[in-house]
């Protein structure tokens, strides 16, 4: 491995180690949010229980994700300082305000943990409800970055220099919107679906009933309309990708030939060196369909784009399927989940539905790295689209091989322990959390 | 607008080294003390610092967006030379930052909390311990841009014994904030003596780390007592710092709590201002002579301009928010559930 594939999987592990932790940080306070509104209008101290519970693994996983997020601020300069040099002050407004909204969360999370014995009820409920309103504005402000790397702006690039900078302008990039809308719906569902499945398997398991179906209400509803709305928002930016960055969109479908009535191609491996895609099902005119809303309208194929400024076309089309094959699968069981509720009141109470959202634990956070895969492999060569080259980015240091060694080893073993004190807490509910359970003894 | 950044940045890296190092010196003073201590220690400054950590350290994070934001020229010279140490910073971070939460909200107390407690205790020390070896390679004129080889470049860039002596000092720093500030969140006058016993090892940890610290820049030849003597600045803030250090005594005899951790917090403060004031505006400098100037080398006026309105507008949103946090658990002990049904 050289150094500069070293340090993009650094960089690709430590993003998307981070991402898991932040989606968490901007969904779980509101659910958090939603059972502790619901404890303080009925006085039903099995909410009361669920919110302390969900905050115990929030404090956990918040933790995690601010030192993840810590460590990127620093690697972005340990790992790109050439990039930084140039894009720090161009791009760094949304980061600043990032600052801000993670301060504010780490100082309401403080009030909320601690507060349950020491402020008034509805403050301490605000104090919650801030901790994910800041936690979800710090998330758009850092897609809003990243999207300027997709979608450069507020400033004029003239032999080699970076002139007239507009730190707003660069904010609000052509690309910000439809990202950070993706990111922040993508969130939902994957930490929805993920607590959801949790608690449906101790359903499953007949542990501590009324605890755990509570939390899967409130869990499985926000993840069922987050995915119904989600193919809405990927739309809207599948049509910007197609008119940004159009060989990202190229290889997301693995396009070669520029063409009207452009076929939508669904699985397939496609081979760069002969520039063709083998077993693949062909939906014709499909891809000019959600790139242009025109199905006789051109799509750019790969071949009519300088190989050198190819992203590397499987990783981002294996990706783009992977996301998109569960994303509409996780719609499919919302509108199943919808058609329980409303419709087929008996499905509630049967196995087969909460196996399928067992099922689908994991599928929400699976998707999201590979969106994020599609949306950071298919950038490249690029560290900023179309004006600087990853490859020119690069530390000059060398070694960094073994940076990579250490810090995969640092993100397993994390990984390891938290997933640990996530199962033990699991565990602990009727002990800890659940009012109803034979078992609970009161602490703090 | 370029000042207010600046007075932002230098704030911040003030209440970094304020609030982050009492952190910092939980961990540290949990290392050293006795045994039979230990439990002890760990529950009064589990109490004190519980509500707070988290926001302790957005300062860095304050810090480094100034810098990559409105100096990121210094930013990326910093990233690229001192690569290593900021790596045994970061490692540092992460393992601190998680094992203080893991021992304290593991569902089940066994004996994975001596690991959590070994891997807290020993990342408090690392992480001070880079950051002075860090800020010591700014002003030791030993980062080379111009350097062929990999261990001139990278290594010879901050191992030095005046870096050594520096993250030592910062270290006993640390741990001198953190049980000072621990004497006025004890509830049993027992555990204020212990408090108070340990606050003063830590003030003479301190001197001798700040006599190293001489020693070892007169060994590297590096103009420190030019520096912070040449000037009345830098006269004026060692002066005050050691009266109030005599005062701290005082206090501490008087069992004054506040008053100690004001006293404290002030050197800490005289000190810093004494070490930084003389290189402004320059905040690093290289071997060739040179350096990187914190007005030579800021960011486009326009960029400056919207850095410093965000800080503003954040620290509206910011202080008062946090004074009530730590006006809210500042100092009273816990009670049991108030609107329990």
């Amino acid at each position: 491995m050289d150094d500069f594939i070293a340090a993009r999987s650094q960089m690709a592990m430590s993003l998307g180690f981070h991402i898991v932790f932040s989606c968490i940080g901007m969904v779980m306070p509101f659910f958090m949010a939603i059972a502790h509104f619901i404890y303080l209008r009925t006085g039903n101290a099995v909410y009361k229980g669920l919110t302390k519970a969900w905050s115990k693994g929030v404090a956990i996983l918040f933790a995690t994700g601010a030192v993840s997020g810590t460590m990127l601020s620093f690697e972005l300069g340990l790992l790109w300082p050439t990039f930084m040099e140039h894009a720090g002050p161009i791009f760094g407004m949304p980061f600043s305000l990032e600052g801000t909204a993670f301060f504010i969360e780490a100082i309401a999370l403080g009030f909320f943990l601690y507060g349950w014995d020491r402020l008034k009820p509805w403050f301490h409920w605000t104090t919650g409800v801030i901790v994910g309103l800041s936690g979800l504005a710090s998330g758009i402000l850092v897609v809003a970055a990243n999207a300027w790397m997709n979608s450069p702006a507020g400033f004029d690039f003239i032999d080699g220099q970076y002139v007239n900078i507009d730190p707003i302008q660069a904010m609000f990039n052509d690309a910000w919107f439809s990202q950070a809308l993706h990111m922040a719906l993508a969130a939902f569902v994957a930490t929805g679906f993920a607590v959801s499945g949790i608690h449906a398997l101790m359903i499953l398991k007949r542990k501590n009933l009324v605890f755990h179906r509570a939390a899967f209400r409130i869990s499985a509803l926000s993840a069922c309309f987050a995915a119904v709305l989600q193919p809405i928002s990927g739309d809207i930016s599948a049509k910007d990708i197609a008119s940004r960055q159009p060989a990202k969109l190229a290889a997301m479908e693995a396009h070669f030939e520029t063409q009207a009535n452009a076929p939508l191609l669904i699985g397939g491996i496609p081979d760069e060196t002969t520039e063709t895609v083998k077993y693949a099902v062909k939906l014709p005119g499909m891809l000019s369909f959600l790139a242009h809303g025109d199905v006789t309208k051109p799509v750019t194929g790969l071949k009519d784009i300088p190989r050198e400024n190819w992203p590397p076309v499987a990783i981002t089309h294996y990706a783009f399927q992977v996301m998109v094959a569960i994303g509409m699968s996780l719609v499919l069981l919302a509108f199943l989940y919808f058609i329980a509720l409303t419709k087929r009141k008996k499905w509630l109470e049967s196995n087969w539905l909460l196996r399928l959202f067992v099922i689908a634990t994991p599928l929400g956070y699976i998707a999201v790295e590979a969106g994020w895969v599609v949306t950071e492999v298919g950038r490249q060569p690029w560290i900023i689209h179309g004006v600087m080259r990853t490859a020119d980015a690069v530390t000059p240091m060398p070694g960094i091989v073994y940076s990579f060694y250490l810090f995969t080893a640092v993100f397993i073993s994390l990984s390891a322990i938290v997933g640990f004190l996530l199962y033990r807490q699991i565990k602990m509910v009727g002990k800890l959390y659940d009012v109803t359970d034979p078992a609970y003894q009161q602490t703090d | 607008m370029i000042f207010v950044v600046i007075v932002f940045l230098w704030t911040s890296i003030c209440l970094y080294l304020l609030l982050g190092g009492a952190d910092f010196g939980a961990g540290i003073v949990e290392l050293v003390v006795p045994r039979r201590y230990k439990l002890q220690v760990r529950t009064v400054m589990t109490r004190a610092i519980g509500p707070i950590w988290e926001a302790n350290h957005m300062w860095l994070i304050i810090a480094i967006v100034i810098l990559f934001v409105g100096f990121p020229k210094i930013y990326t010279t910093m990233s690229t030379f001192m690569h290593i140490p900021l790596v045994a910073m970061l490692l540092g971070i992460i393992a601190r930052g998680t094992a203080f939460v893991f021992r304290n909200y593991d569902a089940v107390d066994d004996h994975w909390q001596t690991l959590y407690a070994r891997i807290f205790m020993w990342s408090s020390v690392v992480t001070p311990f880079f950051l002075g070896v860090i800020a010591a390679a700014t002003v030791s004129r030993t980062i080379d841009p111009q350097a062929g080889d990999f261990f001139s470049a990278y290594i010879g860039s901050w191992l030095t014994w005046f870096g050594g002596a520096i993250g030592l000092f910062t270290t006993a720093i640390c741990g001198y904030l953190a049980s000072t500030y621990a004497i006025g969140t004890v509830a049993q006058e027992t555990d204020q003596t212990l408090a108070i016993r340990i606050a003063k090892r830590f003030i003479y940890f301190v001197v001798v780390t700040g006599a190293l610290v001489f020693l070892a820049a007169v060994y590297s030849k590096i103009p420190l007592i030019e520096w912070i003597f040449g000037g009345a600045i830098g006269q004026l803030a060692i002066g005050l710092a050691t009266v109030s250090l005599v005062l701290t005594f005082l206090a501490f005899r008087k069992r004054k709590a506040v008053v100690s951790r004001i006293l404290a917090g002030f050197q800490v403060v005289m000190i810093l201002l004494a070490a930084t004031y003389q290189h402004y505006p320059e905040l690093v400098l290289f071997k060739n002579g040179q350096g990187l100037s914190l007005l030579d080398h800021a960011g486009d006026e326009k960029t400056i301009r919207a850095l410093a309105w965000a800080l503003l507008l954040g620290s509206v949103l910011i202080l008062p928010f946090l004074f009530y946090l730590m006006r809210v658990f500042g100092n009273r002990p816990a009670q049991t559930d108030k609107y329990d049904t």
